[in-house]
């Protein structure tokens, strides 16, 4: 197993191998993370550079310490203190950054397609941190990491993703990624968040949560991107709660090894009731742990790491 | 003075039903005579050119171009795109009202067509606002744009929403036998969408123009066309259900007519996924057999805002039905929508680019492609779509081979191989994304008033 692209712009590119490649290199520097040092020197000497457009907490903390603990030199960069607001477009931007030699630049963008545009002209490494409502590819492949740390395999799996499915980057870098990997997607949500075109991508849809869950080894809750939304997509959030809002009663009808994971950040009471966010089967604090691990294996690789078999050198 | 003989050609005037190989003569800026009257003559400095083989027809009209003057000179200006039209054939093209400032008042239709005589290759024809600054509120002062030389009004670019407003327009606009054009956008339903929604927009997690966005403006202009019994020209059409919605009202009687330009008959919203997506999908045996054997796969990146227009490359089954309504005459003409902007406007997140392609230099070739070389249609009856069809419906004293009308000749080679490259562009702008096709047919000479405007080089003439 090689690696070989220089940029990560999205899971529906990748084959099943390469996101293997990319989960067993994981794996390989989560076991770093567990050491009383927890840094290597892989990415000595290289800069990386948080090109976040849109704003976001958990993704640049995660991949700022995931670049400390390659020991590259790390730069942010927000669309608050940038010249966009000054009227200078994205390319001009990133050259300018390519200028400082940044070896990676990892961009997160309200606009859909910026890391590919961005990828077309730059020199650099390209990481799509989240662009608009497409990819968000290494939150599905920690969600995927998780899921078969958990499970152990991901092939013939149940996976249910349950909530708004139109505005969301993390459901389709999801979706793609599970299906190459083998297993069984059903979203749920208003069928105004969860269009029928959605089966075309080979996934099931379901407007009955009942019947959404119950066979799910993997309920994976996204929350209302309100900052993307059109008005009109539901009534009221009352009724969304009511209607797809994860509750008690709805826990009673899962499987009882069934995992519930959520992207973050989560809406406590909304998509998912506060007690069960804390409960036994919620994965979500390791979803972010193991975050960490992906993200250096993602800088790793795109910068020319070919895969786990040299992280016990690194 | 501008008198030229076009000797041996295929002449093809589709108002007169006229398609024979014969002589044309055009003397003093004026179509003389076709056939024997014109090969007799022997005026010592008459310029005679051997059109053997090609094509000789009325100058090509497009009745869809953003000039982009006044006020956006950096995208295009007169001078450069009537040099552009003049290279793909054209001797006639209207202009769209949305320039800065906005064609809703005589004193910039005035400065236009003074322009257009200074530094025009090609005629130039103005069309007006149907609302005051293009903002769907106010009725511009269309009896005062009339006086002023427009020969339509629209408010291109944009769609006004108010039934009422649109009502009133159409029939004060029936006073001056004005006919009105309409963008088709319900702005409620499109929102702000940025490509064809259906499998590609959900896939690439970009925001979707659905089909009915176009189909319900379709649908109002037949309701009020026949309501006020003025004539709707809608432009640009791109669905299928535009198409059956205006078959099924011409039936009917309804005085509604509809263009089509050539990405929409082309192109599917797959392309925006790249050329790979499109090849393996949508683009599989676009141009039919007739393609023949040179290589047809240009690459492209995916999210290439030079795919993003308005209407949007919609699905295959649209660009079927479009075909369809080109070939049973539901859609009469054919234009480009020809939509420059600069490259550093377009070289931006897909989101942020302005939506529009220019088209006027592959126009004639992509028609011929995928309605002649297909055997959708004849010759004459593409030719029409370019000329009497577009004349008539803007009342152009133009559009024919008639002797004693204006001598404006295309001669073509429906058959001529060429690459469309970024070097030949005579239009200030380069979002064309045609660019590396391969490309079938081209005009090699295009003659304004007996004045040859534009005549392809020996060296591009072999191929």
């Amino acid at each position: 197993m090689s690696w070989k692209r220089k940029h990560l712009l999205d899971i529906e590119s990748l084959t099943a191998d390469e996101i293997h490649t990319v989960l067993d290199t994981a794996r390989a520097f989560k076991a770093v993370s567990a050491r009383a040092i927890k840094k290597v020197p892989a990415l000595r000497g290289k800069t990386v550079v948080n090109l976040f457009i849109e704003p976001s907490t958990r993704t640049r903390i995660s991949f700022e310490l995931a670049a400390q603990r390659l020991t590259a030199d790390i730069v942010n960069f927000t669309a608050e203190a940038s010249s966009l607001k000054k009227g200078e477009t994205l390319k001009d931007t990133a050259r300018n950054l390519e200028a400082l030699n940044a070896d990676i630049i990892i961009i997160r963008h309200s606009a859909t397609g910026a890391p590919h545009f961005l990828a077309r002209f730059l020199n650099a490494s390209v990481i799509n941190a989240g662009d608009g409502a497409h990819e968000h590819p290494t939150q599905a492949l920690l969600d995927t990491f998780t899921i078969l740390e958990k499970k152990g395999r991901i092939a013939g799996l149940n996976v249910t993703i349950l909530g708004d499915i139109l505005y969301s980057r993390v459901a389709r870098s999801n979706i793609w990624a599970l299906l190459k990997l083998g297993a069984r997607v059903t979203l749920c949500g208003p069928a105004t968040l969860v269009p029928k075109v959605f089966e075309q991508m080979g996934c099931r849809v379901s407007y009955n949560v009942e019947e959404a869950i119950a066979d799910a080894d993997i309920i994976n809750l996204l929350r209302i991107q309100h900052e993307r939304q059109r008005q009109t997509m539901f009534p009221s959030l009352n009724e969304y709660i009511s209607l797809f809002g994860l509750n008690r009663k709805r826990l009673a009808l899962i499987k009882p090894d069934a995992l519930i994971m959520h992207p973050g950040p989560i809406n406590r009471g909304v998509e998912i009731d506060s007690e069960i966010a804390d409960c036994h089967r919620s994965v979500i604090l390791e979803q972010v742990t193991n975050g960490l691990a992906v993200r250096m294996a993602v800088l790793f690789l795109v910068n020319g790491g070919k895969g786990p078999q040299e992280i016990g050198a690194a | 003075m501008n008198s030229l003989l076009l000797a041996g050609g295929r002449v093809i005037d589709p108002a007169s039903r006229f398609d024979a190989v014969a002589d044309l003569l055009v003397s003093d800026g004026k179509i003389a005579a076709i056939g024997e009257g014109a090969s007799a003559q022997k005026f010592a400095d008459l310029e005679r050119v051997d059109v053997s083989g090609l094509v000789v027809c009325p100058g090509l009209i497009d009745l869809h171009v953003h000039l982009r003057e006044p006020g956006q000179s950096a995208k295009e200006t007169i001078a450069t795109g009537t040099a552009a039209a003049a290279r793909g054939g054209f001797t006639s093209i209207v202009c769209m009202p949305n320039t800065s400032p906005t064609i809703d008042n005589p004193g910039t239709v005035v400065l236009i067509h003074e322009k257009a005589e200074r530094e025009g290759l090609v005629n130039v024809y103005v069309t007006g606002a149907i609302s005051k600054n293009i903002d769907g509120k106010e009725m511009a002062p269309i009896g005062s744009l009339k006086q002023a030389g427009v020969v339509a009004i629209t408010d291109d670019g944009h769609c006004v929403q108010d039934n009422e407003l649109m009502r009133r327009a159409l029939e004060y606009a029936k006073m001056f036998d004005l006919p009105v054009m309409d963008h088709c956008q319900d702005y409620s339903l499109v929102t702000d969408g940025v490509m064809h929604e259906g499998y590609w927009s959900t896939a690439l997690g970009l925001r979707g123009w659905p089909a009915a966005g176009e189909e319900m403006i379709v649908a109002r202009n037949i309701l009020l066309a026949e309501l006020t019994g003025t004539r709707v020209h809608c432009q640009h059409l791109s669905t299928a259900g535009s198409v059956q919605l205006l078959r099924e009202a011409r039936k009917r009687g309804v005085p509604i007519s509809g263009e089509a330009c050539p990405h929409h008959f082309v192109l599917t919203d797959a392309a925006i996924a790249g050329s790979e997506k499109f090849w393996a999908t949508d683009g599989q045996g676009i141009f039919g057999s007739g393609s023949g054997s040179a290589p047809m796969c240009p690459a492209w990146p995916s999210y290439d805002t030079n795919f993003k227009m308005n209407p949007p490359l919609r699905s295959a089954r649209d660009r079927e039905a479009i075909l369809e309504g080109l070939v049973d005459g539901t859609l009469e003409i054919l234009g480009s929508d020809h939509a420059p902007h600069c490259d550093y406007e377009k070289e931006v997140e897909f989101d942020y680019a302005p939506f529009g392609i220019t088209g006027l230099e592959t126009e004639l070739a992509l028609s011929l492609m995928q309605l002649y070389h297909t055997k959708r249609l004849g010759l004459a009856d593409l030719i029409a779509k370019f000329t009497v069809a577009p004349a008539r419906l803007l009342g152009l004293p133009k559009g024919v081979l008639r002797p004693g009308a204006d001598g404006d000749v295309t001669v073509f080679d429906p058959d001529r191989e060429w690459t469309f490259e970024r070097e030949q562009t005579a239009s200030k702008s380069y979002n064309s994304p045609f660019y590396g096709w391969w490309l079938r047919g081209k005009a090699v000479m295009t003659v304004v008033g007996g004045k040859v405007v534009w005549r392809e080089r020996e060296a591009e003439v072999t191929v």
